[in-house]
């Protein structure tokens, strides 16, 4: 391969960021100076070509440092790392983060999904766009620009912005929630302060949230004082076949929304004969509406790094990643401490507690996809590529990441795999219902009195759930709930005694999925909901197939005229093309981005009565 | 079917029912294979004998036995056992669906009969997304002698991607960028192909199913309305420039090479040439004065 580039050179902040991160380059080979043996000897190859997997890392340095990837950057990228540069540019321009025009380097970020619209995100936006001219473009000063964003996990204190500014000292902060008069500040150049401390609901009896407010989640000292590594240490007793059939006997379904056998899982990565094993924790949650992931990886990081230490060392995998989406500064910040520290006190690395077993966790971040929360889409973004699902089977317990046998597993699941351990999988499953065990944490948004993130018990009604939250505001009744975020469907009144559970959901055709809970009452704009998914669907699909890729455009194209359309028997025709849609994209999608994305829509036109659907 | 030359160990023979009828095929066949071999018609876009499947177009999806979803016949390998469903309702929705999706947002009127073909079978009515439906139109790009590209015809099948890279040229000049309803074949920060890695080896050109990769040639003959395949000959030939012995078909018309291809089953080029092969043709019929 022929790495031709013809961009002209990077400027020297460019090579700084990217040589600070991979290194200064050996040679003329490496983009970098002509060196004598250079003349002599030629590396490149199959050696080269394995360091791809940097890219996105790479691209992110460079982004952080300048704010942009320009061209001249990327191709001395692909030089480092041996990249084709058409082929860079594919994965550069894939995720919705890297910025591959320029653009200046303060970013402010403004939610406008689902729970962010029922706290006033669209006035917001309205206000924003008047003050500092349209979404995207350079305010006056050319200093700054604002930008609409999917749902960035914040739902619990909506409206909600993520803040970037670019440099040698680059810097992320949140503010939600947001006002215009914060924003304006920011977008004027004050640094906001440092987060307020997150708003915790009250909580009766939790076993995943115990820690919480309880462990400092920055010293590994207040985590062992807190029963912390108790079950690593009987993971280690126990060995390998027994955790797995622990954590098989305790019915755990996993958390990422599929609801998989965590067990079953488990044993077909063990007895997998190729090697090695890698193991991916799944904290890229992107799902509108969802934030249970972040809370534990914010306040309770040393959980997650000791459950998928059991995890790998139950399935013989030496290597971790851990991909969580960029949008959670805070999360990864925490859990790169957490391994730090868990690597200093031996509970990583090639010893781990003294099991015999080596272990150890890089921490990856995405670059704005959600489509990288599906499995396989998230290996291909590991491993250097665009973000495309692959084709199922094989499975990734089979071909996995790097092509080899992996474990993929949810945040909340590993969270899940502590208690199974330490109490016993018998003990587990005393909670929740025989079908679905233990609890669940449910991320409660939208028109409630104390929006948050709620432990029960599997098999809760969602009514019970809903007062938990405070209840409706005063003088309001319910409009609907969307279970399950954009993949997941509507409920009306009358459903509200559905137990949340996966088979108590399923019987009334909704899903759990992430656990979002969104409640909507009688001043919501549904419709706006409703035109906000379609194009979220539209924007999140990776391309790649045709039902989704088309489909998700012609679902909004079809919606929109819906929502417009005075004349009933066009409506009609349009009802009748979204459900041909719909139909299409279930059945003949590659992954299930495209499989979901006329739930939410479709269940909300036949039990909503939206558009005078019956 | 089944027929067969052994190579290594003998592969094992596994039972499959396809449409009600019991099917006996090599382990390792994929259902397309196994369908074809039964002279059961299935459409494929992006699927190519010498490119490995992307299976991203669903135009091949059939259904099986015991699969939520249906799985497209062009990647998914047989099973002991499998029962498989070509004609059923679920099947028909859904090829009509994906030919019409694709229909309404890209101009597939260069594509071959066959196309046209599933497209009168299988219902697609492309007009029924309205005027206002999104597509893919653009200007065409033409930014160099050899060859044009009109992404507007582009249904993204990914075979130019393919033959560029790792299925044949090893090159990467082109990729797919974006995503979503704007992904796209693209160069680097959509440079011009003279800037970009390409070796113009047409390779590309020789695996698009729609027109939208093209011979400057057979452009411009198409812009001036004198492009006719009835007048064409296709003759057979051996590439004269190197010792690989690639074998070339000449399109000719009035007296002129239009297009040189090369038959996707031959042993040496498997379809694909390099550029003396494929575009080289000019000194066999220089006109003017004779030195
Ligand atoms: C479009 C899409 C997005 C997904 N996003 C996530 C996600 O953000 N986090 C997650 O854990 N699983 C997500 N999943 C599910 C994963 O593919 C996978 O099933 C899960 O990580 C497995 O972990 P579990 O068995 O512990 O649930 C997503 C799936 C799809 C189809
Ligand atoms: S269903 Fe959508 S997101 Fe999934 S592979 Fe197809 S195009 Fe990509
Ligand atoms: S002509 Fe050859 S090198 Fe150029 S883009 Fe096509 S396949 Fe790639
Ligand atoms: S240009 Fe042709 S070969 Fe390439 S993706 Fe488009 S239709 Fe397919
Ligand atoms: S943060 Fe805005 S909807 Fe989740
Ligand atoms: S031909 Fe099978 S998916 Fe395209």
């Amino acid at each position: 391969m022929d790495i031709r580039t013809t961009g002209g050179p990077p400027t020297t902040e460019e090579v700084a960021a990217i040589d600070g991160f991979l290194g200064a380059p050996e040679s003329l080979w490496e983009g970098g100076a002509r060196v004598e043996q250079d003349d002599h000897l030629a590396y490149g190859g199959r050696a080269a070509r394995s360091r791809r997997h940097l890219l996105l890392p790479v691209l992110h340095a460079v982004q952080d440092r300048a704010g942009w990837v320009s061209r001249g950057a990327l191709e001395y990228a692909c030089r480092r790392l041996s990249i084709p540069p058409a082929d860079a540019y594919g994965v550069a321009s894939f995720y919705a983060r890297f910025a591959l025009e320029e653009r200046p380097p303060l970013a402010v970020h403004v939610c406008d999904d689902i729970a962010c619209k029922c706290a006033g995100a669209d006035a917001l936006c309205d206000a924003l766009e008047k003050g500092f001219g349209p979404a995207g473009a350079p305010d006056a000063a050319g200093s700054a620009a604002w930008y609409r964003s999917p749902c960035l996990g914040l739902c619990d204190r909506a409206p909600a912005a993520l803040i970037e500014r670019a440099g040698k000292h680059h810097a992320e902060a949140r503010v939600a929630p947001a006002t215009y008069e914060s924003l304006s500040a920011i977008l004027g150049g004050e640094w906001p302060d440092s987060e307020t401390s997150m708003h915790l609901p009250p909580r009766k009896e939790s076993r995943l949230l115990r820690r919480i407010g309880v462990a400092d989640p920055e010293s590994i000292e207040s985590y062992l004082q807190a029963a912390g590594y108790t079950a690593l240490r009987r993971a280690i007793e126990l060995g390998p076949e027994s955790v797995i059939r622990e954590v098989t006997d305790a019915k755990l379904l996993g958390r990422g929304g599929a609801a998989f056998p965590t067990g079953r899982k488990w044993d077909a990565v063990a007895k997998a004969p190729a090697r090695p094993h890698y193991m991916v924790c799944n904290a890229d949650e992107s799902e509108p509406g969802t934030f249970k992931d972040r809370v534990l990886m914010e306040s309770d990081p040393f959980a997650v790094v000791e459950g998928m230490t059991i995890a790998a060392l139950a399935t013989g995998c030496e290597q971790g990643y851990l991909y969580v989406r960029t949008e959670y500064p805070l999360a990864r910040e925490r859990i790169e401490n957490a391994i730090e520290q868990a690597r200093a006190k031996a509970f990583l690395g090639a010893d781990v507690a003294g099991s015999g077993m080596a272990f150890d966790i890089e921490v990856r971040r995405g670059a704005g996809a959600y489509i990288c929360g599906e499995e396989t889409a998230l290996f291909n973004s590991i491993e250097g590529k665009r973000g495309e699902p692959r084709n199922k089977p094989p499975f990734p317990v089979a071909v996995g990441l790097f092509g080899k046998p992996t474990l993929v597993n949810n945040v909340e699941t590993l969270a899940n795999v502590l208690e199974i351990l330490k109490h016993g999988s018998g003990e587990f499953a005393t909670v929740g219902t025989p079908e679905s065990a233990g609890t669940r944490l449910f991320c409660v948004s939208g028109h409630v009195r104390s929006p948050g993130l709620y432990e029960v018990p599997m098999g809760t009604p969602l009514r019970e759930l809903m007062q938990l939250a405070g209840g409706l505001r005063e003088g309001r009744t319910l409009r609907a709930v969307l279970l399950g975020g954009a993949a997941g469907s509507f409920v009306t009144e009358s459903q509200l005694d559905v137990p949340l559970s996966f088979e108590g959901t399923h019987a009334i055709g909704a899903t759990l999925g992430s656990g979002a809970v969104i409640v909507f009452d009688d001043t919501a704009d549904l419709e706006q909901v409703l035109l906000r998914i379609a194009r979220f669907f539209r924007d999140e699909s990776c391309g790649q197939c045709v039902p989704c890729r088309v489909g998700t455009v012609r679902q909004e194209e079809a919606l929109k005229r819906i929502l417009s359309e005075r004349n009933q028997s066009l409506r009609e025709m349009d009802i009748a093309l979204l459900s041909d849609i719909a139909r299409v994209m279930r059945d003949a999608s590659i992954c299930g981005l495209g499989q979901t994305a006329a739930s939410a829509i479709g269940s909300a036109l036949i039990q909503l009565k939206i558009a005078g659907v019956n | 079917m089944a027929s067969g030359v052994f190579v290594g160990l003998p592969r094992r023979m596994v039972t499959v029912n396809i449409d009600g009828e019991d099917v006996q095929v090599t382990e390792g066949t994929t259902l397309l294979e196994a369908c074809r071999g039964i002279n059961i018609d299935t459409p494929t876009l992006c699927q190519l004998e010498n490119l490995t499947p992307v299976n991203v177009c669903r135009v091949c999806v059939v259904e099986v036995e015991g699969s939520r979803v249906l799985v497209p016949a062009c990647s998914r390998k047989v099973e002991a056992g499998m029962k498989v469903h070509t004609d059923s309702d679920r099947v028909r929705h859904s090829r009509r669906m994906v030919l019409e999706m694709l229909a309404s947002s890209v101009d597939m009127s260069l594509c071959g009969p066959q196309v046209q073909g599933w497209m009168s079978q299988y219902g697609a009515e492309p007009q029924r997304f309205g005027s206002g439906a999104a597509t893919v139109a653009q200007p065409v790009k033409i930014d160099n002698d050899l060859y044009v590209r009109d992404y507007s015809r582009c249904i993204l099948c990914y075979k130019c991607v393919e033959a560029c890279g790792v299925d044949a040229q090893n090159t990467f000049a082109i990729g797919v960028a974006g995503r979503g309803f704007d992904a796209h074949i693209s160069t680097e920060f959509t440079v011009e192909l003279p800037e970009s890695a390409c070796v113009y080896c047409g390779n590309c050109i020789g695996v698009c199913p729609t027109g939208a990769l093209m011979f400057k040639s057979e452009y411009d003959m198409r812009q001036a309305g004198t492009w006719d395949e009835s007048q064409q000959r296709v003759t057979e030939t051996v590439c004269p420039y190197c010792g690989v012995g690639c074998m070339l078909e000449l399109h000719v018309q009035d007296n002129s090479i239009v297009k040189v291809t090369s038959p996707l089953d031959h042993s040496v080029t498997a379809g694909h040439l390099c550029v003396k092969g494929r575009f080289g043709f000019q000194f066999v019929q220089r006109r003017g004065p004779s030195r």
